[in-house]
């Protein structure tokens, strides 16, 4: 009795502790925020020679207090500075290091690691509750076994994270004294960050067996949640600095830090950027691990491992599904408060020098969604049932090539002085209609509607419902009610659209979209009414996948990741020859926007060295599963030998 | 092992795709070097000056992302004839009283009059989305502002009234190089310059195009196309009023009009020359 209620001590005070900590993580960050300046700010008071003389230019000499009277300065505290105008001497050349590729390289390398570190924790914290709730432990295991392939890559991001930080520091120091000076506590708030997630992230993952029952697995749910928290408020903080340089604030005009860290960091772009990149966090963790599973899929020969890594390919391939539908909606909010915040920022991003970068980001999402699709057409083949839902196939592939095609076709054409002299235009008579947002919109929608159809058709291959409700009589009438509603309507106001302003016609993708996401909403919804009960009709056979179906997961990881590179390429070129947009120039010797294959060339580049080291970091759990493995045939080995040693000694 | 190696051949060839239809797929846009500020040197003409507020207007003033045909925001080519009209306007809340005022402050107050549909969304016209274009991204002195006056007084067909600069004139921080209005030295330089090249062909232009005539042809039956007219006589109306006469075969309104306020005499004379056969380098 003594030592079940010191047990139950334990554990509860263990997570009182944790606990406490999550609840006062807000108010240690908020108590931060607005501690003193002077103590921070003095860690940064080593001021350059350009940055003085800006100082005694710029900087009022005397303030005046709350009575009116002039409260004398002491010259010796730290005071923030306006914006330094750098001049290339102001750039350390180190070693003939390319400043710009190094930092490119870094960050992007960075981003790749702490994307898939922030997202795994989420669903890995989701997939763990289920178990709890549903008591199956397949999707304990699964968890754990996700997490145990991120771990590496906690070491990595912040290896890179490091890199990052002193490439920036070495490279960039006139920058990065202006950042610090704006974004000191900030900084220092992040780094404490670490910590808390370290804390987290190793109890979590360690403590996964010994806290596998009872009031421990209420802990370790805690801590799993302990870890989101404090990896979200790592992503929001760093954030904060990607959407200060693009669209500053808590500053004057002269780039003159105003005292309120929390203005500098809740800028205009801040939540569109938050949102962007948590829902995308999500999709990369999810295609990442499902190119682990089908890597395991296809170098197992055991028809238990493949039937395992069959299901968590597609578990983690839903995941990855559930974070790109979304994404297209949250990158148009980003994109409308870039126009919201600086109308040239956001036409020199859509329809400027970046304009047929978004050709090719439609080819990659369009990639992505015929991966996609295709590996649900294969996932069929799992269930003998779904062989009534064959006939769907075709219709719905070629329904998605037609918006893909759409979605691709360029405004303008590239054509030689010959062709544009036949053509008459530098719009195609025919193709030029598909080149503008009216059709590109409608190609989207209608994407998305295809793709959550051949996900629909997947989800009821193998079952009917049994019930005899009206939802089991008339759902499915519903739905496609509700997909023909939504599709003509979109076609409608795509149609339309040609023919009023342009003004007018932006407004029109409110309604598509919505269109897109009711059906998304209710026909989820009305499926869960359908199959309230339902039973199956046939055997559903996992691991009973093509082999060319686990190509399509690798497809959609590379994808993902290559589009990652692109778009943080465009995020980031848009600001042009600006480290801080209309505040602080990059004046350095390398302040010039790369040229799209230039892009599209490091891009791969980094690609190909993330890949190598993902593959580092999916050969190190498998590692150690076959140590751990030797070790228990050693020892089973050597008991053996020792009842033997013993018969033979009798 | 094998399905190793297939899986980095399969991933390898998929980034190399995505990057080949980057490279070979679209086309090449350079995009442009970082703005420099304008700096004169030494004495200009009006005509000199317009042309730099043209260039401006289109390069680094940004103007035309937005002031365009696709509806972003009014097309300004009319502007200095409406801007009396504007100056009365109940709307107007500035203090400009003239047309070279108006504009002035139309660049650097946007908001001080909004043209009816083109204000920020909610603030029934009376905010503009414009930035004022002499700070910030765009960040123009006051000598560039001055020359884009002067290009839309001129374009819009009213009198220049902006006072050119003095010699020295804008050159705000003196650390950045001057970036001179450039003469042609020779006819290849000209039909470069002028971007001749883009829609015509001449043994000077290495790669032209076939939008309007072969000017290496037209000079060998340019003295019969009009009635009256010398060859050289033919050829300059052709450049400066190049919808007077149009070839067969091509459409007006395709060349620029307003080469006669954006070349030299000397660039004028190069190019007839050229075309003439009078020079071959």
């Amino acid at each position: 009795m003594l030592l079940t209620l010191k047990r139950a001590f334990r554990y509860r005070g263990a997570a009182a502790i944790v606990a406490i900590l999550v609840a006062i993580s807000p108010l240690f960050v908020y108590a931060a925020l607005n501690f003193g300046s002077s103590s921070l700010y003095g860690m940064v008071s080593a001021t350059p020679a350009y940055a003085e003389e800006a100082a005694q230019a710029e900087a009022p000499a005397q303030e005046e207090g709350q009575d009116g009277a002039v409260e004398a300065e002491d010259p010796n505290m730290w005071k923030p500075l306006p914006a330094p105008k750098l001049e290339t001497k102001d750039y350390p050349i180190v070693a003939g290091i390319n400043s710009r590729l190094a930092v490119w390289f870094a960050a992007q390398l960075h981003l790749f690691f702490a994307a898939f570190v922030l997202g795994v924790p989420i669903f890995v914290w989701v997939i763990e509750f289920i178990g709890v709730v549903t008591k199956d432990p397949r999707y304990d295991n699964m968890a754990h076994e996700f997490m145990k392939v991120s771990m590496t890559g906690f070491s990595l991001a912040a290896s890179f994270g490091g890199l990052l930080s002193i490439l920036l520091v070495v490279l960039y120091p006139g920058f990065m004294q202006y950042m610090v000076g704006v974004f000191g506590k900030v900084m220092v708030i992040y780094a404490l960050m670490f910590f808390a997630e370290s804390f987290f992230v190793y109890t979590y993952y360690y403590g996964w067996d010994k806290m596998a029952e009872g009031g421990l697995k209420k802990l370790h749910l805690f801590l799993g949640l302990g870890l989101n928290s404090s990896g979200m408020v790592l992503m929001v903080l760093s954030n904060s600095w990607a959407s200060f340089m693009m669209a500053p604030s808590g500053i004057d005009d002269a780039g003159v830090f105003l005292g309120d860290s929390w203005a500098a960091i809740a800028g205009h772009l801040w939540n569109p950027l938050n949102l962007h990149r948590f829902i995308a966090n999500i999709a990369y963790g999810g295609s990442l691990t499902a190119a682990y599973a089908a890597f395991k899929f296809l170098t197992t020969d055991s028809k238990e491992d493949r039937a395992h890594y069959d299901w968590m390919g597609y578990t983690s391939f839903v995941i990855a599904m559930v974070g790109l539908l979304p994404l297209p909606f949250a990158g148009y909010w980003l994109t409308k408060e870039v126009y919201d915040y600086s109308q040239q920022m956001g036409i020199t991003l859509m329809g400027g020098v970046f304009a047929w970068l978004f050709i090719l980001q439609a080819v990659l999402i369009g990639a992505i969604f015929l991966s996609a699709n295709y590996y649900l057409w294969c996932s069929l083949g799992r269930a003998e049932a779904s062989k009534r839902f064959y006939y769907m196939i075709q219709p719905l592939g070629v329904v998605i090539v037609i918006a893909f095609l759409m979605w691709f076709t360029p405004h303008t054409l590239i054509m030689t002085s010959k062709e544009l002299t036949q053509i008459g235009d530098a719009h195609h008579p025919l193709l030029g209609y598909f080149g503008v947002m009216a059709a590109k919109n409608t190609a989207v929608n209608t994407l998305i509607l295809s793709t959550f159809l051949s996900f629909q058709l997947f989800r009821r291959a193998n079952i009917r419902p049994t019930g005899d409700g009206f939802w089991a009589q008339y759902g499915t009438t519903i739905q496609v009610a509700l997909y023909i509603a939504a599709e003509t309507n979109i076609i409608s106001l795509g149609i339309w659209s040609y023919f009023i302003p342009a003004n007018v016609r932006i407004g029109l993708s409110v309604p598509q979209v919505s269109s897109t996401a009711v059906v998304l909403i209710l026909s989820t919804i009305i499926d869960t009414l359908i199959f309230k009960k339902s039973a199956d009709i046939g055997e559903f056979k996992w691991g009973h996948m093509p082999i060319r179906s686990q190509y399509t997961l690798f497809m959609l990881a590379v994808s993902f990741t290559w589009l990652m590179g692109l778009m943080g390429y465009c995020r980031s070129a848009i600001r042009q020859h600006w480290h801080v947009y209309t505040v602080l120039r990059d004046n350095s010797v390398n302040a010039f926007t790369p040229t799209l294959p230039f892009a599209a060339w490091m891009v791969t580049a980094i690609v190909l060295v993330f890949m190598a080291l993902v593959f580092f970091m999916f050969w190190m759990p498998i590692l150690a599963a076959k140590k751990k493995e030797a070790k228990k045939s050693k020892v089973a080995g050597g008991d053996l030998h020792g009842v033997i040693g013993a018969t033979a000694g009798e | 092992m094998g399905q190793l190696l297939k899986i980095v051949v399969f991933s390898l060839c998929v980034v190399c795709g995505f990057a080949g239809y980057t490279t070979f797929g679209l086309p090449l846009i350079i995009p442009e070097a970082p703005p420099v500020e304008e700096k004169l040197t030494g004495e200009i003409t009006m005509d000199q000056y317009i042309a730099l507020g043209k260039k401006i207007f289109e390069g680094k003033g940004t103007c035309t992302l937005c002031h365009n045909s696709l509806g972003r925001a009014p097309l300004l080519e009319q502007v200095a004839q409406v801007a009396p009209e504007r100056l009365k306007d109940p709307r107007y809340k500035g203090k400009a009283t003239t047309t070279e005022e108006y504009i002035h402050e139309s660049m650097v107050e946007p908001s001080a009059y909004v043209v009816a549909g083109f204000g920020k969304k909610g603030t029934n016209d009376t905010v503009s989305p414009m930035p004022n274009i002499s700070k910030g991204a765009i960040g123009l002195s006051d000598v560039e502002i001055g020359a884009v006056i002067a290009f839309l007084q001129d374009v819009g067909g009213t009198e220049v009234t902006v006072a050119l600069p003095s010699g020295d004139a804008g050159a705000g921080s003196t650390e950045e190089e001057p970036a001179e209005i450039k003469v042609a030295e020779n006819a290849k330089e000209a039909f470069s310059k002028f971007g001749c090249d883009t829609c015509h062909m001449h043994p000077l232009i290495e790669e032209g195009g076939d939008m309007g005539p072969d000017l290496g042809k037209v000079g060998a039956t340019a003295g019969t196309r009009k009635e009256g007219y010398s060859a050289e006589r033919f050829i300059r109306e052709s450049i400066v009023n190049p919808n007077a006469v149009i070839a067969e075969g091509f459409d007006a309104d395709t060349m620029p009009d307003d080469f006669a306020t954006q070349m030299t005499v000397s660039e004028l004379d190069m190019i007839i020359n050229a075309i003439l056969g009078n020079e071959s380098s």
